[in-house]
């Protein structure tokens, strides 16, 4: 009996470990497994990422599209983004930073968290939907990201541009919310004068889109414009 | 109380005439103006397209076979080319789509020579591809003669080719280049040695919540980067506003820009939505301004009371009558009095139009001084017909029935009467500048295109109009 129950523990954690590496494995060749994301996704490589030279962050990780139909992306009112991503669609959604290949229960679905990194500085979501085979409109995406920040850095802004609404939270407070029929757009809002203080922070949005294309592009910027760089990112 | 009824009528009508394009402009995505044989020409999406004879009354008549959405138009040497995609995408719908050029010698459907020859496929996009070929925008490049095509919307990259001016069909070997993102019905016109691609942001198609607006960025070079005043890409997303909604009007989209030279250029574009006429989406034409390096779209001109002045000075324009005194009050300097401070009521017209002669009487210009004499009341006349995106006006004395009139010997004068005749009807452009030029719709005796010119400080006169000469400019404050 004691060996068995043994045996079962070591069965129990080697399967957990394969289904931890399958995990790991399938999220890491998300690219690889879904050649039509290559054009504007890549597999990260490396523990960290710096924002590219106009300080747009690139790595992320994703989460695979809600469903959250919508004909016409003209009712992104304030009042309608907040009640939307307000309301739970799964646990931690404001706090937690999930793992690669992470599953998240939707009702009888699961979605599943992907982490990549943009080729491009806007981050497109669309091709992500579509190169994973998912819905494309009508969806809501949440895409989380960690900033290792090596020395504070106070007054810097958030500046954002999305397509269609989005809302964004640093630490899990908001900090900027874009509504309407949006196109994105380079620096389309900008937060309030933020404190990245030395440490880790969690950046978060949700982007939700009715028809049409969708992607976001953010980044921080200091008080003369110029774009903050001195962080990395990564998404563990 | 019947008649009360018919003159407010009668004036909300004018109002409205005066707002917009009159006849039945109902467009969407319109080509650039075309003008042929006297006569102007738009296209549209879905085939056909407008007509007007003089630029202000617009009705359907134009013909533009093979559907489709959004052409575009360019005269070169003496043929038209037009140009339109045989398929559109659509915001939940496929991307795939082909740009078709053809010419034809003339765009009127009634000429013997009426005939457009074979369309040719001079750019496609495939199903899910990060481009729409549709939405064509034509340039022949001033300085090079090469022509040049932008077509693409919010789905992925605005693309430019360039195509042969000869044949219309695209450049052997040529590669799009990838010009900007997120806006559509783009338009590429040169000014003052930059090339402004102008593109239509925001959501089409949704009538009076439509919130397409037009925005540009600028580049030396034909191909781009485009950037806007704040040094953003088209690419990334940039793009400063031309023209967005008015207060009746809603959804700004597809520019085209028609330049009538001596310093009036005009813009077309439709409007989504004309809260005036039942939301449907209509031509209209717009005043393009210039303003640090950047276009702007004018207003239509508003009827009101104005004074009106002369760039040269700016003395304002006004009846040569003899001036009146107002009272004066006594110890209007002192300024220790302690007698009460009471306000002085403006001097009226019952003050004055007594003194002043009942037939014609000349005008003349002089610094102004807020009198009867100096207010012009100007508004549009329903059946005087129009001009390139604008209604003829009468000016005339406000609450008096007397009017500006040009007359013989290309002369000035105030009439006592409105009749109507063409001598009184005047026509208003605004200049790249923003200036105004002020031309009578006929000379009595005279063909010349002669405007309002102040050929000294006090002396308007009707004169050749010159678009370098604060002589031939006005301006308009309203009262």
């Amino acid at each position: 009996m004691k060996s068995f129950f043994r045996y079962l523990v070591i069965c129990t954690l080697c399967m957990a470990a394969c289904i931890g590496a399958d995990a790991q494995k399938r999220a890491a060749a998300t690219v690889t497994a879904n050649p039509s994301l290559a054009p504007y996704f890549s597999d990260p490589s490396g523990a960290s990422l710096s924002p590219d030279d106009n300080g747009f962050i690139r790595r992320w990780l994703l989460l695979e599209p809600i469903l959250k139909p919508n004909r016409t992306n003209t009712v992104f009112t304030d009042s309608y983004i907040r009640e939307t991503f307000g309301q739970e669609m799964f646990p931690g959604q404001f706090t937690v930073l999930p793992k690669d290949g992470e599953a998240v229960k939707m009702g009888k679905e699961k979605l599943l968290w992907h982490a990549l990194d943009s080729k491009l500085f806007n981050v497109k979501l669309y091709r992500y939907a579509t190169g994973l085979g998912k819905e494309r409109y009508g969806i809501i995406f949440w895409a989380v990201t960690v900033l290792d920040v090596p020395e504070t850095i106070e007054n810097v802004r958030l500046m954002a541009g999305s397509n269609s609404a989005s809302m964004w939270w640093l630490d899990g407070e908001e900090v900027l919310i874009l509504s309407g029929d949006r196109r994105m757009v380079m620096d389309d809002g900008a937060s309030e004068r933020l404190t990245l203080t030395k440490g880790r922070h969690l950046l978060r949005c949700a982007v939700i889109n009715g028809p049409g294309m969708s992607d976001f592009c953010v980044r921080f910027v200091h008080e003369d414009g110029t774009p903050v760089t001195s962080f990395t990112t990564s998404n563990k | 109380m019947k008649k009360t009824a018919v003159a407010i009528l009668f004036a909300l009508l004018t109002i409205v005439s005066a707002k917009a394009q009159i006849g039945q402009p109902w467009i969407h995505d319109p080509s650039t103006i075309m003008e042929c044989d006297g006569k102007y020409y738009t296209f549209g999406t879905g085939g056909g397209g407008l007509i007007s004879e003089d630029g202000w009354t617009w009705n359907g008549g134009a013909v533009r076979p093979g559907g489709g959405a959004a052409p575009d138009a360019i005269k070169i040497g003496d043929r038209y080319l037009v140009a339109y995609s045989s398929t559109g995408g659509g915001l939940g719908g496929g991307h795939a789509g082909t740009v078709l050029t053809m010419w034809n010698k003339t765009l009127d459907p009634e000429s013997p020579d009426f005939k457009f020859s074979e369309p040719i496929e001079v750019a496609r996009s495939e199903f899910d591809e990060d481009c729409d070929a549709i939405d064509a925008g034509l340039l022949l490049d001033p300085n090079t003669g090469r022509l040049w095509l932008t077509y693409g919307t919010y789905f992925g990259f605005i693309r430019m080719v360039e195509l042969d001016p000869k044949t219309g069909a695209r450049v052997e070997g040529n590669e799009p280049v990838n010009v900007a993102i997120d806006c559509e019905a783009t338009d590429l016109i040169y000014h003052d040695r930059w090339y402004y691609l102008l593109g239509t942001h925001g959501t089409c198609c949704d009538g009076v919540n439509s919130t397409y607006n037009i925005v540009c960025g600028r580049s030396r070079n034909v191909t781009g980067p485009f950037l806007d005043n704040v040094g953003r890409d088209m690419l990334e997303g940039g793009g400063k506003m031309v023209l967005a909604a008015e207060e009746r009007m809603m959804g700004a989209g597809h520019f085209g820009l028609i330049d009538e030279g001596n310093g009036v250029q005009k813009m077309s574009c439709h409007f989504e939505a004309d809260l005036d006429r039942g939301g449907r989406s209509v031509l209209a034409i717009r005043p393009l301004m210039w303003k640090n390096g950047w276009p702007v779209a004018g207003e239509l001109f508003k009827e009101g009371t104005y004074e009106i002045i002369s760039e040269r000075r700016g003395y304002a324009l006004e009846l040569a009558v003899d001036f009146v005194r107002m009272p004066m009050t006594p110890g209007w300097f002192m300024r220790n009095s302690e007698e009460p401070v009471k306000p002085i009521e403006s001097q009226k017209l019952q003050d004055v139009i007594e003194t002043w002669p009942e037939g014609d009487i000349p005008v003349r210009a002089g610094d102004y001084m807020a009198r009867p004499h100096q207010k012009w009341t100007i508004t549009a006349v329903p059946d005087g017909g129009g001009y390139l995106g604008g209604p003829y006006f009468k000016i005339g004395i406000e609450g008096t029935d007397r009017v500006l009139s040009a007359a013989k010997g290309a002369t000035l004068t105030t009439c006592a009467e409105f009749t109507g005749e063409s001598c009184q009807l005047w026509r208003i452009d605004q200049l790249t500048d923003g200036t105004f030029r002020i031309m009578p719709k006929e000379i009595p005796g005279c063909d010349k295109p002669f405007a309002l010119v102040c050929i000294a400080d006090s002396t308007p006169v009707l004169a050749e109009f010159n678009p370098e000469s604060d002589n031939c400019k006005w301006s308009f404050k309203l009262k």
